[in-house]
């Protein structure tokens, strides 16, 4: 209080997000551990983790569209870490199908990968991610200058709908929980455009 | 009477206002920590509830330990008979059997739910007994018969098959059963028939997947009239040894172990011979995924994924998918001269 720096008002926020993010991860190796994930273990983490991704990409993709129309600034205090998250768990997931799955077969996953829509769009999908998690750094802001970063991390769009993509792609029949997902991210998206959209008019009149 | 508050604190007692108020904050502050993270996690496996398809009960099956459930008591109805069976039979593999809690807690039933565990959890609700099969169509002795009487038409005997998901799993399953051949011959197909098609039951009320219209309801299934005369081919009305669980496809169900496991049609209520190939249900989904003859193939893929390799529940590693599911030797002369790419 007595201090210069301004008072953070939630000086909880980031590490009580930071541990609750690591739930999922924690429930899946407790229940890994104690034999619980069912009879297909490995299907099931695999599962969970690339969900879990996704849910990530979208809730960092949603932090800028609620300062928007709620005008909340906390979300964007938690945008890196809920996009590092969210590769973080890209990550696990791609291990866990490239280890655990192909038990790092070479030859079957690039069959894969090249052969099946599913398998490359998911890759894609994660390779995306990779450059946006280098530049995560506000070094990395200052180095490429704002305006560059910030068109660079557009990707984050490309990289989640993709994202939808594999997940629809990866089901037999029911697309409920995949499409709901694609309607947020096509939401949060039409949200942003129609601000700027506004914006531009705004300027010319 | 004024009350005795004992002497006043110390000075040196009293803590400072700014410690105080500190102190306040940093309880404030712990909580608010605790109830965001709670809540965050929380969150998170709440949107991941769906994709938990492991966390079936690991044990039961629907009929015991969801008696009294939305279906009404279960206990208050006609027990089905105990099974007698045979063992031994020498198209019984030797492999590692499936456990009883995997076979029961890791199904595709749609007609309770579309992830792995929903039949375990949601199959409580079907009325296995009374049942009847009617049996219809090209066949000289159309029938409606009793489940309990149809059990009796064939000695039973216990066939453990390997169970191949065109999902790329697979299981080792002791079915107990008798010939699909002995049905057939006992109800004499006319000349005209060629195929078998098999309907399962329509009753969103004790199916409750039904009410949505995920596939085009009711399932059903077919085999060529050649396959079905196939001495693999069974119709089974339990495994390890009991009546079938509700979630396996109570209380008949079709195996035919060298095609995909979809072929498998649950909860059989008509079975119709007919002239021309019948329609079936994932085939109609999607025509491009699915044949009508879905022999298990490692050579032809599922267009979203490889068939070359599957992964047996239990198994950490994958191994390799065998053509028709390694009964080539009894079966493969069945589609001699046909192009397997073609009727996938």
């Amino acid at each position: 209080m007595g201090s210069a720096a301004p008072h953070d008002r939630r000086p909880w926020l980031k590490p009580a997000v930071f541990t609750g993010a690591l739930a999922p991860l924690a429930v899946i190796v407790a229940e890994a551990a104690l034999g619980r994930l069912g009879a297909n273990p490995i299907a099931e983490a695999l599962n969970r983790l690339g969900l879990t991704a996704l849910i990530f990409l979208v809730a960092a993709l949603a932090c800028t569209p609620l300062r928007t129309l709620f005008g909340w600034t906390w979300p964007i205090r938690l945008r890196r870490m809920l996009g590092l998250f969210g590769f973080f768990y890209a990550l696990l997931h791609l291990s866990t199908y490239v280890g655990l799955d192909q038990a790092f077969d070479a030859h079957a996953i690039f069959a894969d990968i090249t052969k099946r829509r599913f398998i490359y769009i998911g890759f894609a999908a994660f390779v995306t991610l990779i450059p946006l998690a280098v530049t995560s750094t506000a070094a990395s802001v200052r180095r490429l200058g704002f305006v560059r970063w910030k068109r660079l991390h557009r990707l984050a769009y490309v990289a989640a709908a993709l994202g939808v993509i594999h997940f629809g792609l990866r089901v037999k029949k029911d697309l409920r929980e995949p499409i709901l997902y694609g309607v947020v991210l096509g939401a949060l998206l039409l949200a942003r455009v129609g601000v700027q959209l506004r914006t531009r008019w705004l300027k010319q009149t | 009477m004024k009350p005795d508050l004992g002497q006043d604190p110390a000075s040196s007692e009293i803590t400072p206002e700014n410690l105080y108020l500190r102190r306040r904050e940093f309880i404030k502050n712990g909580l608010l920590f605790a109830a965001t993270s709670a809540g965050v996690a929380g969150g998170l496996l709440w949107l991941l509830k769906g994709q938990r398809g492991g966390r079936g009960k690991p044990s039961g099956t629907a009929g015991t330990d969801r008696a009294g459930g939305p279906g009404g008591a279960i206990g208050a109805q006609t027990e089905p008979p105990a099974l007698e069976f045979s063992t031994h039979s020498p198209v019984s593999t030797s492999e590692t059997m499936t456990p009883l809690a995997d076979v029961t807690s890791y199904n595709n039933f749609y007609e309770f739910g579309t992830e792995k565990g929903d039949p375990a959890a949601n199959a409580g609700t079907l009325r296995p007994r009374p049942w009847t099969v009617a049996i219809e169509g090209e066949v000289k002795r159309p029938q409606v018969v009793d489940i309990d009487q149809l059990v009796r038409w064939s000695p039973l005997e216990e066939r453990i098959y390997r169970m191949r998901c065109v999902e790329a799993w697979s299981m080792v399953i002791p079915w107990i059963g008798f010939p699909l051949r002995d049905l057939v011959a006992r109800v004499e197909p006319t000349s005209k028939a060629r195929y078998v098609a098999f309907t399962t039951l329509l009753d969103p009320v004790q199916m409750p997947g039904q009410r949505r219209a995920v596939l085009d309801w009711p399932y059903v299934e077919g085999l060529r009239l050649d396959e079905a005369m196939h001495p693999l081919a069974l119709l089974a009305v339990g495994l390890y040894g009991k009546v079938l669980p509700n979630q396996n496809g109570a209380p008949l169900r079709l195996v035919t172990p060298w095609k995909y496991g979809f072929k498998g049609i649950k909860s059989i209520v008509k079975i119709r011979f007919t002239a021309a190939q019948p329609p079936t249900t994932w085939n109609l989904a999607a025509p491009d995924e699915y044949g009508f003859y879905a022999n298990v193939n490692p050579a032809v893929d599922h267009p979203r994924w490889s068939q070359a390799t599957e992964r047996r529940i239990g198994d950490l590693r994958r191994r390799p998918t065998l053509p028709f599911n390694g009964y080539a030797d009894q079966v493969a002369g069945l589609y001699s001269g046909m192009d397997l790419r073609r009727f996938f």
